[in-house]
């Protein structure tokens, strides 16, 4: 069997594989290796991230390297900005992805439009990873997908992966890419394992995937979501009904081919975004397809998103807020004409 | 070690001539930015440097292309005194093709990044972090380059004054933070907004030496400078230096400036300026004649002049350059 590795160890490794290819990669942020300046560690790192994601590269690569930074996004994420467009190729960590707010103008005002500011005479190849998502009890300020915003910022890429191949291989892509890229680790995937190759690879950014292949409908699906629409498929085939799961990968850039040609294929579309309802992944693709691929479709177009509230602390709550698979078999079921769709 | 305690290098004739003719050509560039603007020829809003000429001049003087520098969104002065062409930059502020920025930027975002000039900027108090990471920048890739932070008072009760000085005080970092106190954020006293005697004074806070100087006064920039500048290079760390200035002309053009008073308006604009005083230094320590200054003012004149013809004459961008520059690599329908 191919070797299985975690979610986690592959942005790790994709972290390893481009530090040891680019001196001027570096990564910042909030105990990316934790402990700074304490003699008794040395350059062992306390917590290599708040989730141990970046553990051990600080013995590889040294706190000149792997800094850890002050919690103040706005230092940090802005000093990452200017250390892009003066030569650097910097990682910066975002430990939440709720912590924008702190930082915002940083991504948005300076390091988005400093090229386009400048008539192109500069590049900010920097990567901010950041965490989201829902499911880990973390409540309102700890647990938001906040993509969608991003995706609506000109002169940032989004990318937002499912499984720990694609972690990895889009992650190199991303800290070899020219420009910002935002890159969305969610959380309750982290432990996640799945096959991934040795060494370098890239997969890139752009390119939606086909996670499951079918004709009766199409599910679009991000992130951790991917895995939901696919637990809904694998329903649906026990009553011959075959979907295919799409995951883009990345939104911006979106692979608008691949979601255009699956839906003129299946003629049903069921978009599945953890993010609040309004203005967000699922009505972005909507969107697309409403106006390139109107005639395509035997059905109107289906959103399961979580709802317009923030993320709720009480599990009962936060389980009601995410995505189902069930929440998905009950829009297919206004889809498909069988009504033995709901009762699976 | 107090930063006054570094040994201080005697200014040259051919430094203090270069020096004057760049503070003239602030003087003279903004002068006029401000009669065209009154025709309505330059589009948008422009903050302009005038009066505060001697700070840009006299920390510049110290730098060069390696080093870097961040500005605010008075920054046509930062911009000349770090080298930048005239020419293109008064086609920048027309929006023209032939802008430093091909007409994308504008007045509040000129920047020629092959000059260490990271950008004039938009948004106050955007240059701390920027200035931190490009002094990490410049210490990681052992450059010897260091990086200035022009500021404003209005800045320096800003969140990201914090954060950029603190973080660059505990890496270390090769960074001159310079804050042009020119009494008002915008309309509003500084001795109002902010919560301290000197700006200086918050030095204290990241164990970072601070120090108030007369910021009309050119040498006492350019001493207090070179102290500071002297310091990041040795791997020392980040200095403050705070410049109490004065701006001749409103927050932006258009401004009626009624919060000013007709007699400190009188003083600065003729016994306190600095082309002034800085004029009289040269002349009554020999580092220029008479005929010297008046032929960089000829100069200075011309080159403003030319600047201006050649902004008139350049073309409006080209509709195709609205979605260029935005990334280096972009597919906007993904990949194929």
């Amino acid at each position: 069997m191919a070797r299985q590795i975690s979610f986690a160890d592959a942005i790790n490794e994709a972290i390893k594989e481009t530090m040891r290819n680019d001196e001027n990669v570096i990564l910042l942020g909030e105990d990316v290796a934790g402990g700074a300046d304490l003699d008794h560690l040395g350059d062992e790192d306390a917590w290599g991230g708040v989730m141990g994601v970046t553990k051990g590269l600080v013995q590889e690569f040294g706190r000149d390297r792997i800094l850890d930074t002050p919690i103040a996004e706005a230092g940090y994420v802005g000093a990452a900005v200017s250390a892009a467009a003066t030569g650097m190729r910097p990682i910066a960590e975002l430990m939440f992805n709720d912590f924008i707010g702190s930082c915002l103008d940083e991504v948005m005002n300076q390091g988005a439009k400093l090229r386009y500011m400048f008539g192109g005479h500069a590049k900010i190849p920097l990567v901010i990873r950041t965490m989201h998502g829902a499911g880990f009890r973390a409540a309102a300020q700890h647990s938001q997908t906040l993509y969608g915003m991003f995706t609506a910022i000109p002169g940032v890429k989004v990318v937002v992966p499912s499984t720990p191949a694609d972690a990895k291989g889009l992650l190199i892509s991303a800290i070899e890419d020219d420009d910002m890229v935002v890159f969305f680790e969610d959380k309750t995937l982290y432990n996640v394992k799945g096959e991934v190759p040795e060494g370098h690879y890239t997969i890139p950014i752009g390119k939606a995937d086909i996670k499951r292949a079918g004709d009766d409908l199409t599910i679009v699906a991000i992130g951790k979501q991917v895995n939901t629409a696919l637990a809904a498929a694998e329903q649906l085939a026990q009553k011959g009904i075959e979907a295919e799961v799409v995951d883009p990968r990345s939104l911006s850039p979106l692979d608008e081919n691949t979601i255009l040609k699956s839906v003129q294929k299946t003629s049903r579309l069921v978009i599945v975004d953890e993010a609040n309802p309004r203005c967000n992944a699922a009505t972005d693709i909507s969107a697309l397809v409403a106006d390139k691929g109107f005639d395509y479709l035997d059905a109107p177009i289906k959103m399961v998103t979580a709802p317009h509230s923030p993320v709720p602390f009480s599990p009962a709550l936060e389980d009601l807020y995410l995505p189902t698979p069930e929440k998905i078999l009950a829009v297919v079921s206004e889809l498909i004409d069988d009504e033995s769709v709901v009762t699976i | 070690m107090r930063v006054s305690e570094v040994q201080q290098e005697a200014l040259t004739a051919e430094k203090a001539k270069w020096m004057y003719q760049k503070m003239v050509e602030i003087r003279r560039f903004e002068d006029q930015v401000h009669e065209t603007f009154s025709t309505g020829t330059i589009p948008g809003f422009v903050h302009l440097y005038a009066g505060e000429e001697a700070v840009a001049v006299g920390v510049c003087s110290h730098l060069d292309d390696k080093d870097y520098i961040t500005s605010t969104h008075r920054g046509h002065g930062h911009c000349i005194a770090k080298g930048c062409d005239l020419k293109g930059m008064m086609a920048e502020i027309y929006g023209k093709a032939t802008g430093l920025c091909k007409g994308k930027g504008g007045s509040m975002h000129i920047a020629d990044v092959s000059k260490g000039m990271l950008g004039a900027n938009g948004i106050v108090g955007g240059g701390f972090p920027l200035a931190t990471g490009a002094g990490l920048s410049a210490k990681l890739r052992k450059t010897g380059g260091v990086a200035v932070c022009f500021f404003g008072d209005g800045a320096n009760n800003h969140g990201t004054f914090h954060e950029g000085i603190n973080q660059a005080a505990i890496w270390n970092l090769p960074v001159i933070f310079v804050a042009e106190n020119n009494g008002y954020g915008e309309s509003t006293p500084f001795e109002y907004a902010s919560s301290c005697k000197s700006i200086a004074d918050r030095a204290a806070g990241y164990n970072i030496p601070g120090e108030t100087v007369d910021g009309k006064d050119t040498m006492a920039v350019y001493e207090a400078a070179q102290r500071a500048v002297e310091r990041a290079r040795n791997g020392e760390g980040p200095s403050l230096i705070e410049c109490v200035t004065y701006r001749n002309y409103g927050h932006f053009e258009g401004d009626a400036q009624t919060y000013k008073t007709s007699e400190e308006r009188e003083q600065h604009l003729n016994e306190l300026d600095a082309i002034i005083r800085f004029r009289e230094y040269l002349l009554s320590n020999n580092h220029a004649s008479e005929d010297d200054l008046h032929s960089i003012d000829e100069n200075v004149r011309e080159a403003v002049a030319d600047a201006v013809e050649f902004a008139e004459k350049s073309p409006m961008p080209e509709a195709d350059q609205l979605t260029t520059d935005v990334y280096v690599n972009y597919k906007p329908g993904g990949e194929e």
